[in-house]
């Protein structure tokens, strides 16, 4: 390209309007909250005048850790189930015939077209203690409750003491499916699904499904090879796969208002809560820093393991072609 | 050779899994019962379809004043962010492809992040600066989050479609003397013109789609439809009107894209017809 005399202004000018907009709204808003999380609050729902560790100190105290638990426990219920059920199906949509297969991906996506928070809201109406799912999910625990008694009593214990079952896990009673953690992983599955299947399909629709075959014929069973040369071909696909679950469901907050009700209550529900209803801005900081960190530390993983992968790719590429020419002028 | 039915069988189910709330969606729109959206009485009887909350919808009834003023403001909302963030993310694109200095970098970095931010730090961290800087939320405090939220997305899309652009045809225009306001309006952007449209749909469906930024930012009795519908859940009298109103965007959209491709498909040949 030729070098301008004007390229260092053209630079600035095509540059200016998104940078400033985004330094604007996104890094020096980001930079408050952190600078808030060393605030006290006052009463009054402002932030106080001095600096202190205040803040920090109360976030280790009442149920916020409890809270911070329950967001990465639920998040990994999620992403775990999210992979495990995309899998299959991104396998599925690439053995299909070619023309078959935009036609199934499109078909993933097309529900999204219709409001998030009104599907949500579909899945509260349907999860209603009057609604249908409800009853299924009683009689189902009823069976489970009737066969746990029906045991001998040393297999109970043994399925008690191992954490399998608790007595009255199955209790009919108060078996609810809205505003349980179950019903928060149901639909966060639910909702993050495609974002799992698309990712893992991309990377399995270049996998090159003759080597499946020739391990079926030297001897391998069907879920050996998908286990042995499938999952490690598409292993970038998995691990985007995975971050495009576990990103939004830490930040999930949708979900869990309106399905979680009181019994689950995530991070991003604290924060609104803190922030709108208390106005005790600082610990709405702090517990979003808390958030941007458990989102960041994955990320900054991932890179971490990507950057190693591809040096260790160069490496075995330079030194393959040091060997290469070492052999030529051997030869020559 | 035995094909394995297991991963099928899963997609099968999964199908299954992603349209039953769609389905209901459809469904609920139909139901005569305003309050729990039943179907059926406590006596298991049929209380039957009805039609009246696409009647209240369309004739734009008195009750359902509410909820459509507040889809009218999203699109509101959706339409102008999407201009302004394709106006922005272009330009942003445009700049990242073509130098590659430290400033690009910093601004690099500064659209990246965005996208793996979840909404809620988003939505949080512009509540704050409103705060701080004492402004009142409503109506262009929603469509300045939105915007920023939906740069990052067309950036990256108008970024994808840069990388097979071959930059000799700028250098031909200016060859020919063409000035580079006319190179970029009359080359340029023709060609990046399907980028900045993918990237255009994708910040419409995520603006008309948000609901947690939105609630940070809207202040009081600003609502969007996402968070107008998540205000009902508690106290409402007409929640069919909301699914019923859901069918009717979900019919439009199919239509839209439908009509798209079906655009697209038959243009493809005319204009492989002319650079041949």
């Amino acid at each position: 390209m030729k070098k301008k005399t004007g390229t260092f202004w053209s630079e600035w000018f095509v540059t200016a309007p998104s940078f400033l907009w985004l330094a604007l709204f996104f890094a020096i808003p980001t930079l408050i909250v952190v600078s808030f999380t060393f605030h006290g609050h006052t009463p009054n729902g402002g932030v106080a005048e001095q600096w202190s560790l205040e803040t920090w100190r109360a976030l280790v105290d009442p149920d916020y850790p409890t809270i911070i638990w329950r967001t990465l426990r639920i998040s990994f219920k999620v992403t775990l189930w999210c992979i495990l059920l995309a899998l299959p199906c991104a396998y599925a949509i690439a053995r299909l015939d070619k023309k078959w297969r935009a036609a199934v991906a499109g078909t993933i996506m097309l529900p999204f077209w219709t409001s998030f928070v009104v599907r949500v809201f579909a899945w509260r109406t349907m999860l209603h203690p009057n609604g249908l799912l409800q009853e299924w999910y009683c009689a189902f625990c009823q069976f489970g409750d009737r066969v746990f008694h029906s045991m001998p009593a040393f297999l109970q214990n043994t399925l008690v003491t191992l954490g399998l079952a608790t007595p009255g896990v199955f209790d009919p009673t108060n078996a609810t499916i809205l505003d349980s953690e179950m019903a928060v992983v149901l639909v966060s599955v639910y909702s993050f699904l495609p974002f799992a299947i698309m990712p893992i399909y991309s990377a399995a629709e270049k996998f090159d499904f003759s080597l499946i075959e020739a391990a079926r014929d030297l001897g391998a069973n069907s879920f050996y090879a998908f286990r042995k040369i499938f999952i490690p071909c598409i292993r970038q696909g998995i691990v985007s796969a995975v971050l495009m679950v576990f990103i939004p469901a830490i930040g999930s907050y949708v979900i869990p208002q309106m399905l979680g009700g009181t019994n689950c209550v995530l991070i991003g529900n604290k924060i609104f809560m803190r922030a709108i209803q208390n106005r005790n801005i600082p610990h709405a900081s702090a517990l979003a820093t808390v958030m941007a960190v458990s989102v960041m530390l994955p990320l900054a993983l991932t890179v971490w393991w990507q950057s190693r992968q591809k040096a260790r790719e160069q490496k075995r590429l330079a030194e393959e072609k040091a060997a290469t020419s070492r052999t030529m002028e051997a030869a020559s | 050779m035995k094909k394995s039915l297991f991963a099928p069988l899963v997609l099968a189910l999964v199908l299954l899994f992603l349209y039953i709330p769609i389905i209901l969606v459809i469904a609920y729109g139909f139901s005569p019962d305003g309050l729990s959206m039943r179907f059926f009485d406590t006596d298991g009887r049929f209380l039957g379809f009805t039609c009246k909350w696409y009647k209240q919808i369309f004739t734009g009834a008195h009750s359902m004043r509410s909820l459509l003023d507040s889809f009218w403001l999203s699109l509101e909302i959706a339409g102008l962010a999407t201009l302004t963030s394709c106006i922005l993310g272009t330009t942003a694109a445009l700049a990242l492809h073509r130098w590659k200095s430290r400033l690009q970098t910093v601004h690099y970095a500064l659209v990246y992040t965005p996208l793996v931010m979840p909404d809620i730090l988003i939505g949080i961290s512009l509540l704050m600066l409103f705060v701080a800087c004492s402004v009142e939320c409503g109506f262009w405090t929603i469509l300045i989050a939105h915007i920023t939220f939906c740069v990052s997305y067309v950036v990256m899309t108008v970024l994808a479609r840069l990388q097979d652009f071959d930059r000799a045809i700028v250098e031909a225009a200016y060859d020919l003397g063409a000035g580079p306001v006319y190179t970029f309006f009359k080359v340029e952007l023709p060609i990046l013109m399907p980028g900045i449209i993918a990237g255009g749909l994708l910040a419409f469906t995520l603006s008309i789609d948000d609901v947690v930024i939105t609630a940070f930012v809207n202040g009081a009795g600003t609502n969007t439809f996402p968070t107008y519908v998540s205000s009902m859940i508690k106290h409402s009298k007409h929640l069919p009107a909301v699914f019923a109103l859901s069918t009717v965007m979900l019919i439009a959209t199919c239509l839209l894209v439908g009509l798209t491709r079906i655009i697209s498909r038959s243009q493809t040949p005319n204009r492989m017809g002319r650079t041949a």
